[in-house]
């Protein structure tokens, strides 16, 4: 299946997705050493987004959190690529910076933690390419 | 968004790689926020300056961008900075070094238009500071979005920004009316009211009608409001410079009374005993409001027993020294603190309580877990111990 939004920045990416349902603050929400979600609010808090695909509606919080993407992408703890509904200037700014992937636009809703997807930041296009193997 | 042939050679890189990534940044924002184009900047005002904010990771970003050889190409002077231990003194040193790399100004301060960063109407410009923004925007009628960090360093290096939100004038008109039905008549009676006005319209556009404020307490008002709700442009009829154009027609009325405003007040009443130092000049202190202070000193005529801190930009510090304004407020235990700011300091590590008169300081010392006292300035200094 193929999901159709927004690409911004460059790259193709394949991995494995980790999804939450819930806005994202990455100043204090994401540990920059590991890549482990310590934001209280958060549905996937204690979750690695090391190596991953990250698929969340939005970010909030303070404009701060591009530089914690930024440093999470220096320390090599980052994720692969990012997928939101809505970009805002925290994530947008954020993957920019740090090269990552980002494609905006897309219904998160039909993404499931485990699934392993492409990402394609020229085509803004998000295809499932294989179900968890459970 | 259209890019121009010499906008397109500098997202290829044509102009280094700093040039680029600041291009990147600013064709992401205006693609996500469907601008048509980028319009000139004629200044820059860039967050992300205190260590406390900044952190290691925000470092790290500015270093890159310094190696990356990034200068900026337009009038660029900076939010405050922090205070803070050793350490944090060394840090905030090397991050006010990595601007000054950049070619940026280094007058770190939320009251820049005091200053030789002064917009005037129908300027568009990339600032970042909340209360600073809302001063350009509402106070002199020139034109910002509230930029993050990397976004109006971005538009400082290529001297544009994407034009969308208050770039617009679409943009620019009131989404909610407020009838002010109380008597708001003192500085931080207009500090009270922005907070509650902040609260109602959260990021809209507030037209506010039946007060009469002088520009220092649209400072203080504005400060408050950009605080307590993300309030970037706000109108007073009759007062600010866009109110003749700012309504339309189908515009939510809403009516803020006394019991409104003491509401506020009561949020902030801490005793006396929990206060252990006083903060005044958030925002930063015009040099009238430092020659309040320094009369109510002398009127009060015996020595504050808890520090009182005004803090201020460089250039009123200079002119409040060459008055003989700094020299009275220091012989009652008071300091001018130029180029920065306490709300980005590590104050919760040294103090527990503030008496202060500026809604916007209240609301965050407040969320750092300080008792706050919210009074007038002349309450603060004449009932201070």
């Amino acid at each position: 299946m193929k999901l159709k939004g927004r690409g911004i920045g460059r790259g193709i990416v394949e991995g494995e997705i980790v999804v939450s349902r819930v806005p994202l603050s990455f100043l204090g929400g994401v540990d920059p050493e590991t890549g482990i979600i310590t934001d209280a609010e958060s549905d996937i808090k204690g979750e690695s987004i090391k190596g991953k695909i990250l698929a969340f509606p939005r970010g909030k919080g303070s404009t701060v959190g591009s530089y914690v993407i930024y440093a999470l992408a220096k320390s090599g703890n980052g994720p692969k690529a990012l997928i939101v509904e809505d970009a805002e200037t925290i994530v947008t700014v954020g993957a920019i910076i740090s090269g990552i992937p980002l494609v905006t636009g897309i219904d998160i809703k039909k993404l499931k933690t485990g699934m392993r997807v492409r990402v394609n930041a020229e085509t803004g296009e998000v295809e499932i390419i294989g179900e968890r193997d459970l | 968004m259209y890019l121009t042939k010499e906008e397109e050679l500098a997202l290829s890189g044509e102009y280094g790689p700093a040039v680029q990534k600041a291009m990147e940044i600013l064709v992401a924002l205006g693609d996500i926020y469907n601008a048509d184009r980028l319009i000139p900047i004629k200044s820059a005002q860039i967050a992300g300056v205190s260590y406390k904010n900044l952190g290691e990771y925000g470092m790290q970003f500015l270093r890159d961008f310094v190696e990356m050889g990034a200068k900026v190409s337009v009038y660029t002077t900076l939010n405050p900075a922090g205070i803070g231990d050793e350490e944090f003194t060394e840090k905030q040193q090397e991050i006010l070094d990595l601007y000054r790399a950049m070619g940026v100004e280094i007058t770190s301060t939320c009251t820049p238009y005091y200053g030789p960063n002064l917009p005037k109407f129908g300027d568009h410009l990339a600032w970042s500071e909340s209360s600073a923004v809302s001063f350009a925007n509402s106070v002199l009628g020139a034109r910002t979005n509230r930029e993050g960090g990397p976004s109006s360093l971005a538009a400082a290096i290529v001297g544009k920004t994407p034009k969308y939100g208050l770039h617009l004038e679409e943009n620019r008109k009131a989404t909610h009316v407020i009838k002010v039905e109380a008597e708001v008549k003192e500085r931080t009676e207009y500090s009270i009211l922005g907070y509650r006005i902040g609260e109602i319209v959260k990021d809209g556009v507030p037209y506010i009608k039946g007060i009469r404020p002088d520009v220092d307490d649209l400072k203080a008002m504005g400060a408050s409001m950009a605080a307590s709700g993300s309030v970037a442009l706000y109108h007073v009829e009759g007062e600010t410079p866009e109110w003749r154009v700012a309504l339309t027609d189908d515009v939510e009325k809403i009516a803020v009374d006394k019991k409104d405003l003491q509401d506020v007040r009561d949020r902030f009443s801490a005793e006396w005993g929990a206060v252990d130092f006083i903060l005044l000049g958030c925002p930063h202190a015009s040099l009238r409001e430092i020659k309040e202070i320094a009369e109510l000193l002398r009127m009060r005529n015996r020595p504050l027993k808890v520090p009182l801190f005004v803090t201020v930009s460089k250039s009123v510090k200079a002119l409040a020294d060459y008055l003989g304004y700094t020299e009275i407020i220091e012989r009652y235990n008071g300091k001018l603190l130029s180029d920065v700011c306490l709300v980005v300091s590590p104050v919760n590590e040294w103090y527990s309580g503030v008496a202060t008169n500026s809604g916007k300081a209240a609301f965050y010392f407040k969320s750092f877990g300080l008792n706050v006292r919210l009074d007038s300035l002349e309450k603060i200094i004449m009932e201070a111990p």
